[in-house]
């Protein structure tokens, strides 16, 4: 046993020649191996992946003490703010990147990041919801098919267990501002949501794309590529850019404070700004890119699909704000009132 | 706290064990001494320390999660405190579905337990083995084609229809019901093999003697059998019940997450939107207080039967 | 005879109780051979996944991510089964001494405490020691945790045996060693090996502490598994699982050859 372990390890380490490593903290299954190995091939880095399964547990464990320990992550919009408030990124400048100009102009001053200090973006998508077209026929552009369901759909819905979404998509809804202190809004977003909580048959975010298909709910709160994959499952369902507003979300990839390969983290996140990399990952993780000029390198299924294509007469999506910590608390009890 | 317990009673009667009770139970202080109860008094620490906005604890002492625990101050935080039911709600309900998922592990558990202690001894190996086997798979992948085989239109349902036993489907999937059966799948082999363990030891000629005096099988089961495997059914029980507090794969899966279970409420401080970290810690201390408590109270109600 | 083993009804229970522990088995293999990428809708018979499995991108990290869930589950529930039954004798053989109540609350300990608890404030406390997370962090977190699985059959089984058949070899000048290695532990063996099966599952599900705990590339087949779901479950998994289940059948029957060569019941 202890001769196959050390001859794994050996495996692992095989670019014998290595120009040093890189550590990426990283959801799994986001990136695609062939592009890590062809990073590898050009720059002679040997490549780490370590994962997690929630922005919040990736948050957990840097802050418990695994900072560090990685050079990049990746982190979703809202959290690459947190990150950077809570001190764990690393800045570099646009002299850093020779692809800095690859980014497409309107993700440069992202709310999470302005000027793009220490995240370039990785792929970005729209949450608002899918509709089984067998069960629902009827107009579906109002999040009013969540928040106050036609009969067919009552009580075969399913929401995404994210308290950022829910909230922030409940406000949309209302017409309320995100992060509002004024009580009578917050009260009467509480009382909506419980009321709507009624018609709902289940919270789940992982499970949002396979209640879908298997029929266990007839609509669903889900991110845009996720309903592309129930479609492609072959679920009769129909992705809805709502009349009201919907949410717009955007992976980055962060330079973490501390990070042990600084250099080859920077030729890291370069590389992902070529656009034959993005589209890479694009065609992988069905989401959309934050790189201009992807589209020669994209495939026809993603380029085409009406998941990613919102109408032209879609309003702008907005994405979920971070509150400060007095007001974040009223959120939290709306939500723990909301599933208590 | 730290260190051994010191042999404080040599024994005349020079019972094999009694002197060297330290020994024997060095590793198991040095081992949880140092790799969980150093981190949980920490944790301890925690619950009474600030909380940092988005997870972390700053070092200044402070009630806020015992208050926000107990006491309801309304939505804004302004209203004068009343008893808060919200968590003690969400606790009952965990103990609630804990229990009856228990209740579930030891009707099926036990004569299953029974039935392999009665095959011949070189095949209860084999069985304790098909016990187990399922488990070599993750339980999240088993608990997700759970929910495949009890959904509204899945192999169950379609087979009671098809049998003519219901008309509709049977609503299974997103009730409390499907969360114990899910508890249930979770842990039933933490039922059947300590009941295993202590049913193999029972000696049947006690069984014999009773049926010469004319009690019947379940007479037998109930005033001799039970008492004298009934170590096993308590570890069993503590096995089931313990764990299916903390659970959250099932109540999300199988229940929907519509509501908060213990382990996902507290899940939620660490690794979720929550993200109250004295808050967790707070309740993982108040859940484990009820936890010890039963328990010692179940250490000294067995102490009195002598030896054990 | 057997009358007074049989107990009517207990039969059917415990085949009720295997089908409940085997039919969402039977979906798993079946949707390993799903050609589609749903698990919920079938799309025809495949071998793409197995396939995928063993040649696609991901194989060498699922390869070795079982690997270490297979090393560190038989690591662990050795350790904590020897561990666990040096605690039992002491405790149901070492008759009253002070502090026994705590020892039995400290045993039941890592039961107790939640594991997201367990697993963040592990993760702080190997950090303020200065333990650098990998394959040794894992190991010691879930020997820690599997004590009280393998402990509580072993002390249940412990509670059954009277202490004359010791005392017996004993007075016949047996070590105190001899007359547990050649009494005891036979008559304690079911208690063990149920212990040792159950540390075993527990440590091979874990995912919460293990995601924790564990460091950069070091993965193991439930955080593999965990992680994955941001993309949905793919079929892959069920290859995974199935090819999991073939190797905890071919350990049984190689257990039983065992066994049955050296002439013992297992």
């Amino acid at each position: 046993m202890k001769f196959r372990l050390s001859a794994l390890a050996l495996l692992l380490a095989s670019p014998a020649f290595a120009e040093g490593e890189l550590k990426v903290y990283h959801w799994f299954e986001y990136i695609p191996q062939e592009l890590v190995d062809k990073f590898t091939a050009e720059t002679g880095i040997a490549v780490t992946i370590d994962t997690y399964d929630s922005n919040e547990s990736m948050l957990a464990s840097l802050k418990a003490g695994k900072l560090g320990q990685y050079d990049v992550a990746v982190p979703g919009d809202y959290m690459v703010q947190i990150m950077g408030a809570e001190g764990l990124l690393d800045t570099f400048t646009p002299e850093e990147l020779p692809n800095f100009g690859n980014i497409d102009p309107k993700w440069i001053d992202v709310p999470f990041d302005q000027g793009r200090k220490s995240s370039i973006p990785y792929q970005w998508g729209t949450t608002a919801f899918s509709v089984n077209r067998d069960v629902y026929k009827g107009d579906i552009n109002s999040l009013s098919m969540i928040f106050n369901p036609p009969e067919e759909l009552k009580g075969k819905i399913n929401v995404l267990d994210s308290q950022g979404e829910v909230l922030a998509l409940g406000s949309i809804y209302m017409g309320i501002p995100q992060c509002s202190t004024d009580k009578t809004q917050l009260k009467a977003l509480s009382d909506m949501l419980v009321a709507a909580k009624a018609n709902w048959a289940s919270f789940g975010s992982d499970t949002a794309k396979d209640v879908l298909v298997s029929g266990d709910a007839a609509a669903g709160m889900i991110y845009n590529g996720f309903s592309a994959k129930a479609r492609a499952e072959g679920a009769h369902v129909e992705y809805a850019y709502p009349k009201e507003g919907y949410v717009v979300w955007m992976d980055n990839m962060v330079l973490l404070k501390d990070a042990p390969n600084r250099d080859n983290a920077l030729k890291f996140m370069n590389f992902l700004l070529e656009p034959e990399n993005a589209a890479a990952v694009t065609n992988y993780a069905a989401y959309t890119s934050g790189v201009v000029g992807v589209e020669p390198f994209l495939d026809e299924a993603i380029k085409s699909s009406p998941e990613t294509n919102p109408p032209a007469d879609a309003p702008a999506g907005s994405f979920v704000l971070v509150c400060d910590e007095a007001t974040q608390k009223l959120y939290d009890a709306i939500w723990i009132n909301l599933k208590k | 706290m730290a260190g051994m317990v010191p042999d404080q009673t040599p024994s005349a009667a020079g019972d094999g064990y009694r002197r060297i009770v330290g020994p024997l139970l060095l590793p198991t202080w040095v081992v949880i001494g140092i790799f969980l109860v150093l981190p949980v008094a920490l944790m301890a620490v925690y619950s009474v320390l600030t909380k940092e906005f988005r997870g972390g604890v700053d070092w200044q002492f402070s009630l806020a999660a015992y208050d926000q625990f107990f006491l309801n101050r309304g939505l804004f935080g302004d209203e004068p405190p009343t008893l808060e039911w919200t968590y003690i709600t969400i606790f009952w309900r965990s103990i609630w579905q804990a229990a009856m998922a228990t209740a579930l592990c030891l009707a099926i558990g036990f004569p299953t337990a029974w039935f392999i202690a009665t095959r011949p001894a070189n095949t209860r190996g084999i069985w304790l083995f098909l016990i187990t086997i399922p488990y070599w798979v993750n339980l999240l992948i088993r608990t997700v084609s759970l929910k495949f085989l009890i959904r509204d239109n899945g192999p169950l349902n379609e087979a009671l229809m098809g049998a003519g036993l219901i008309d509709g489907p049977l609503p299974l999937v997103n009730t409390n019901l499907a969360v114990q059966l899910g508890l249930f799948y979770s842990y039933l082999p933490f039922m059947v093999l300590p009941v295993y363990a202590a049913v193999e030891r029972y000696n049947f000629a006690y069984s014999e003697a009773a049926a010469d005096l004319y009690a019947s099988r379940w007479v037998t089961l109930r005033e001799i059998v039970l008492p004298i495997v009934k170590p096993g059914i308590v570890a069993g029980c503590l096995l089931v019940f313990i764990p299916s507090l903390g659970a959250f794969l099932a109540p999300d899966l199988l229940g929907g997450a519509k509501t908060f279970m213990i382990g996902s409420l507290i899940d939620e401080q660490f690794k979720g939107s929550l993200g109250n970290w004295p808050f967790g810690a707070a309740v993982s201390m108040i859940l484990m207080t009820l936890v010890m408590i039963a328990l010692l109270f179940y250490a000294r109600s067995t102490a009195k039967g002598g030896a054990a | 005879m057997k009358g007074v083993r049989h107990y009517p009804g207990f039969l059917a229970i415990t085949i009720l109780c295997l089908v409940v522990l085997y039919a969402p088995l039977l979906v798993i293999m079946a949707y390993s051979f799903n050609g589609s990428t749903s698990i919920t809708t079938w799309g025809g018979f495949s071998l793409h996944w197995y396939v995928d499995v063993f040649t696609g991108a991901e194989a060498a990290r699922f390869g070795q991510a079982a690997w270490n869930s297979l090393t560190i589950a038989i690591i662990a529930a050795t350790a904590s089964t020897a561990i666990a039954t040096a605690a039992a004798v002491a405790m149901i053989r070492g008759g009253t001494f002070r502090g026994k109540r705590a020892t039995f609350a400290l045993i039941n300990m890592p039961l107790m405490v939640p594991e997201i608890v367990t697993a963040v404030a592990t993760l702080i406390f190997f950090a303020m020691i200065g333990l650098t997370t990998g394959y040794l962090t894992i190991l010691i977190a879930h020997i820690t945790f599997c004590i009280p699985f393998a402990y509580l059959p072993i002390a249940a089984r412990l509670q059954g045996i009277e202490g004359h058949y010791e005392q017996a070899a004993r007075d016949l000048y047996a070590s105190r060693w001899q007359a547990f290695r050649l009494i005891l532990l036979p008559l304690m063996a079911p208690g063990v090996v149920s212990g040792y099966l159950l540390a075993f599952i527990i440590s091979l599900d874990d995912f919460i502490i293990t995601n924790f705990v564990k460091g950069a590339g070091m993965e193991t087949l439930p955080t593999a598994i965990f992680g994955s779901v941001k993309q949905g479950i793919k079929p892959n998994i069920m290859a995974i699982s199935t090819l999991m289940l073939v190797v905890s059948i071919l350990f049984v029957t190689l257990s039983y050859l065992i066994n049955r060569k050296g002439r013992r019941a297992p």
